[in-house]
């Protein structure tokens, strides 16, 4: 290994491309199977690259919220089946007393006999849906997602700017709203008919002036520090870009309707929607070339954010190869015993090769 | 270099201009401090440099403001990024990004400079301002005097020929506010960058100013060497108060020219203090122990705040002293201690019951007010207290007489605002007031009335803790002090004793005649008695 390369695996941030990159990956493997110990494994997976991986921001810290999240889903889903599952399937568990409804709302069951496939199809899919809810849980543990935004191509730099100040927003309200409220309680409350009305504008009213407030000292802060400044884009090349992006939404625009309509002709559909997005991409270059603004120590991208996204399509494209040639693997049979192949473990555990990103920075890396 | 020519602004409802024909001019490599009562229109002439005003205000600008005689006059604000930073009151509120290596690049990413050159400047930036260990820190857990350095250097970092600033000291406790200024001398004197600022505590940036442009209050200015303009100013720190009541000439502005002056004096001992007895109990706190988490944010704290007695709090920021206003005023909850008011404890009452054991003015002071006049404020208060109607109104004018009663209360001056506040507090007639920081944004006038009302609030029987920084307000106005550091108790007794022991809490005066002199008054007085004697 050249020197440089060993660099890449020392502390540092990765991309957060790369994670989402990676995340996006097991999701969408997730969703081709419904088979539980698949979904469990890629769970583990993902909990494993987490622990392994994930840096100390506030946002790290929240990851068992996306777990108990995930446990919820499930057993929400159980229990809507069970519920008004309707009576689809032939072995019956349990044989509940079916509560009776008006006509109102006929074609809904209540209770009723409760059958193994409606058990466990609620089962499965309630766990591929949460699956794929910690999938994204482990990309925001990894990656701050205020970086993501910042590495943002320059033309959408405006909205990645506004994003991270929208979520610079709600601790601050919250904040304040505190705030106003204990120092609302130190003045004696007006009594009276109007009293509901006047707690909560007696709340409002600050609460609102002071964001008002804040809102403005941000505005003059990011406009006296060069915040949107012009560049030195002539006319013609405004024009120029101008076009380039609206031709590249009409592209899309009617792309995708060819694409979902399949009475449309052919060429409306994908060659249209393929011409659309190069029209956009061009757009975006090319106003993203006249920004004269530039970044402060970009995420570098090296082997092993190529690593870590590889490893997330390589797991995606894995599951949609075995959907073909072991579909009873990835859709099991409701009535019987799930299985695993040897393939479909491999593929699932393949998620693991993204352990070789370098670990956070302020971590002793292995030994964690 | 930079020049303002015949400013002249005005308001968009306003009749008469709140600058007019504004003349100034800042060299390079100097220091211009702008003073003047509160209202006068400090801000929005440091506003019209950065472009902010008119942009963000409204209103009519004439006039013309150069750099190297070029106009700048109709560029806006992030035209002018690369000549002119700017750092407004809060800076927090102007924070754009997360870290602090982030927050310094930010300006010169909007520049477009290349990487290289904001790499280094970064790292130059953060040795200049004395914050490199401080580069991966969140912005918002920082002190406030490391945000407003980091402010500084963000702006900084821009390279801007002139800094602009907004009452850079006026948040922060006397130890951040000197490490701020010695930043800032340091950038003025090796960097030579000029600077142009504002501030209410004339005393902590007097010594530093080369020169003094004072808002007279009818629109004009008064720009000149800062001992001419002070001579004859509405505001002035303590040691120029002296030293022209005493006759000093030249005027002296810094504590080390006073001494020499005071030496020759002929001082007698330092005067025997009136000692205030306390008439009754008021409030007792034992033991008092607020945690926020895990974490022992005040602990142990034993006070007594007899009424009659006004009692001083002070401490770094963050030293614990909202906590203990808040958990001795019994909304926030105690993890451990004793309160008792009347032998009651108010944390056991309802809110409604609470603000007539004990009244709290809260930090950001506006934060009770919430309708549109100060007559409708005033008639809600008295109906929450069952007072008699006209009563806060009564209460507000022997406080600051002559206020309008349909004006909206947000555009009453920070003093009269306070004191709205205080007449709400105060009409449920709670036997303990507790006060957070309410001098912030107050002018020596401002303070001064607020001293004249604590004091015959304590005369009337009243237990009255104030919350600190200004250590000549503390000086002026209280009978005890009480210094927290990390939540506990470091030292408390009488004012004198403590704050002469302190170094960094030590007022002027104190500085210039040693130990036991506290104020101005006192030192006139003795002057007076020790030249007739002799």
């Amino acid at each position: 290994m050249s020197g440089r390369a060993t660099v890449a695996r020392l502390p540092r941030e990765l991309h957060p491309l790369a994670w989402w990159g990676w995340a996006v990956g097991l999701a969408g493997a997730a969703s081709t199977t419904s088979n539980p110990y698949l979904q469990l494994l890629l769970v583990a997976v993902a909990c494993i690259v987490v622990l392994a991986r994930r840096t100390d921001h506030p946002w790290a810290r929240v990851f068992h919220l996306y777990l108990a999240v995930g446990a919820l889903i499930v057993v929400l889903r159980v229990l809507f089946r069970l519920l008004v599952g309707g009576a689809y399937g032939t072995r019956v568990l349990v044989d509940l007393p079916e509560i009776p409804l008006p006509d109102a709302v006929l074609g809904i069951q209540l209770l009723g006999p409760v059958t193994q496939e409606a058990l466990l199809g609620g089962l499965y899919d309630g766990l591929r849906l949460a699956t794929i809810v910690i999938c994204v849980g482990a990309a925001n543990a990894l990656a701050n997602p205020k970086r993501l935004m910042a590495s943002m191509p320059a033309a959408l730099y405006e909205v990645g700017t506004a994003l991270v100040v929208a979520v610079n927003v709600m601790p601050q309200l919250a904040q304040s709203v505190r705030r106003v409220r204990a120092a609302q309680r130190l003045r004696p409350s007006p009594g009276g008919r109007a009293r509901r009305w006047t707690s909560i504008r007696r709340v409002l009213v600050p609460v609102l002036e002071d964001a008002l407030d804040r809102s403005l000292a941000l505005a003059a802060g990011m406009d006296t520090r060069g915040y949107g400044r012009s560049g030195e884009a002539t006319r013609a090349q405004r024009l120029r870009t101008g076009a380039l992006m609206l031709g590249g939404m009409v592209g899309i625009g009617v792309g995708v309707y060819g694409v979902l309509d399949l009475t449309a002709p052919r060429w409306l559909a994908l060659p249209m929607l393929a011409l659309g997005v190069a029209l956009a991409v061009a757009g975006m270059v090319a106003s993203g070339r006249r920004v004269g603004r530039t970044r402060y120590r970009p995420a570098p991208w090296r082997w092993p954010e190529v690593v870590v996204v590889g490893t997330g399509i390589a797991v995606l494209a894995a599951f949609l190869v075995l959907r073909g040639s072991e579909p009873l693997v990835l859709e099991p049979d409701l009535l019987a015993a799930p299985v695993v192949s040897v393939a479909a473990l491999a593929a699932a555990l393949l998620g693991l090769v993204a352990l070789l990103a370098p670990p956070p920075p302020g971590t002793d890396g292995g030994a964690r | 270099m930079i020049e303002l020519r015949g400013i002249t602004f005005t308001y968009d409802d306003a009749a008469t201009p709140v600058l007019d024909r504004v003349d100034l001019e800042v060299e390079e490599g100097e220091l211009v401090l702008v003073a003047g009562r509160t209202g006068v229109g400090k801000s929005t002439l440091l506003g019209v440099v950065p472009g902010l005003v008119p942009r963000f205000t409204g209103g009519t600008l004439g006039g013309d403001v150069l750099v190297d005689g070029t106009s700048i006059v109709d560029l806006p604000p992030r035209e002018r990024a690369h000549l002119v930073g700017y750092v407004g009151q809060d800076p927090v509120a102007g924070f754009v990004t997360d870290t602090v290596e982030e927050e310094l690049a930010y300006g010169m990413e909007q520049l477009g400079l290349a990487p290289t050159t904001m790499r280094r400047r970064v790292e130059e930036t953060l040795d200049l301002l004395g914050i490199a260990d401080l580069r991966a820190r969140d912005l918002r857990a920082l002190s406030g005097g490391q945000q407003q350095r980091v402010a500084i250097g963000a702006v900084l970092a821009a390279h801007p020929r002139l800094l602009v600033l907004d009452e850079p000291t006026s948040a922060l406790d006397p130890t951040a506010a000197e490490e701020v200024l010695a930043s800032l001398t340091r950038l003025v004197h090796d960097v030579g960058l000029s600077v142009l600022l504002a501030e209410h505590r004339l005393e902590r940036v007097v010594p530093f100013a080369d020169r003094t442009c004072l808002l007279t209050g009818d629109g004009r200015v008064r720009v000149g060497d800062t001992a001419d303009v002070l001579r004859e100013a509405p505001v002035v720190p303590p040691i120029v108060d002296l030293g022209r009541r005493l006759g000093w000439e030249p005027l002296p502005l810094t504590v080390r020219d006073a001494r020499r002056r005071v030496r020759g004096l002929g001082l007698p001992a330092a005067p025997d203090a009136p000692v205030r007895t306390a008439t009754a109990a008021g409030l007792t706190g034992r033991g008092v122990t607020v945690a926020h988490g895990r974490r022992a944010v005040v602990r142990e704290v034993d006070v007594d705040l007899p009424s009659g007695i006004v009692t001083a709090l002070m401490g770094r920021n963050g030293a614990g002293k909202s906590s203990l206003i808040w958990a001795l005023q019994g909304s926030r909850k105690r993890y451990a201690g004793r309160v008792t008011v009347d032998g009651v404890d108010p944390a056991a009452l309802s809110a409604d019951e609470r603000v007539r054991r004990v009244g709290l003015v809260p930090q950001t002071a506006a934060d009770l007010l919430y309708l549109e006049t100060v007559r409708e404020e005033c008639a809600a208060a008295d109906a929450g207290a069952r007072a008699e109607a006209g009563s806060c109104a009564a209460l507000l004018a022997t406080m600051v007489p002559g206020i309008d009663p349909e004006q909206h209360p947000r555009d009453l001056s920070e003093g009269q605002r306070l004191a709205l506040v205080l007449a709400i507090v105060l009409v449920a007639e709670p036997p303990v007031l507790l006060l957070d920081e309410p001098t912030r944004g107050l002018d020596y006038p401002a303070k001064e009335a607020l001293a004249v009302t604590l004091r015959r609030l304590a005369d009337t029987g009243h237990a009255v803790l104030v919350a600190s920084h200004d250590v000549e307000f503390v000086a002026r106005v209280a009978d005890r002090v009480v210094v927290m550091a990390e939540g506990e108790v470091v030292s408390a007794g009488p004012v004198r004793d403590v704050l002469a022991e302190s170094p960094s809490f030590a007022p002027q005066v104190a500085k210039i005649t040693g130990a036991g002199w506290l104020t101005v008054d006192e030192v006139v007085a003795a002057a007076g008695s020790a030249g007739e004697s002799s």
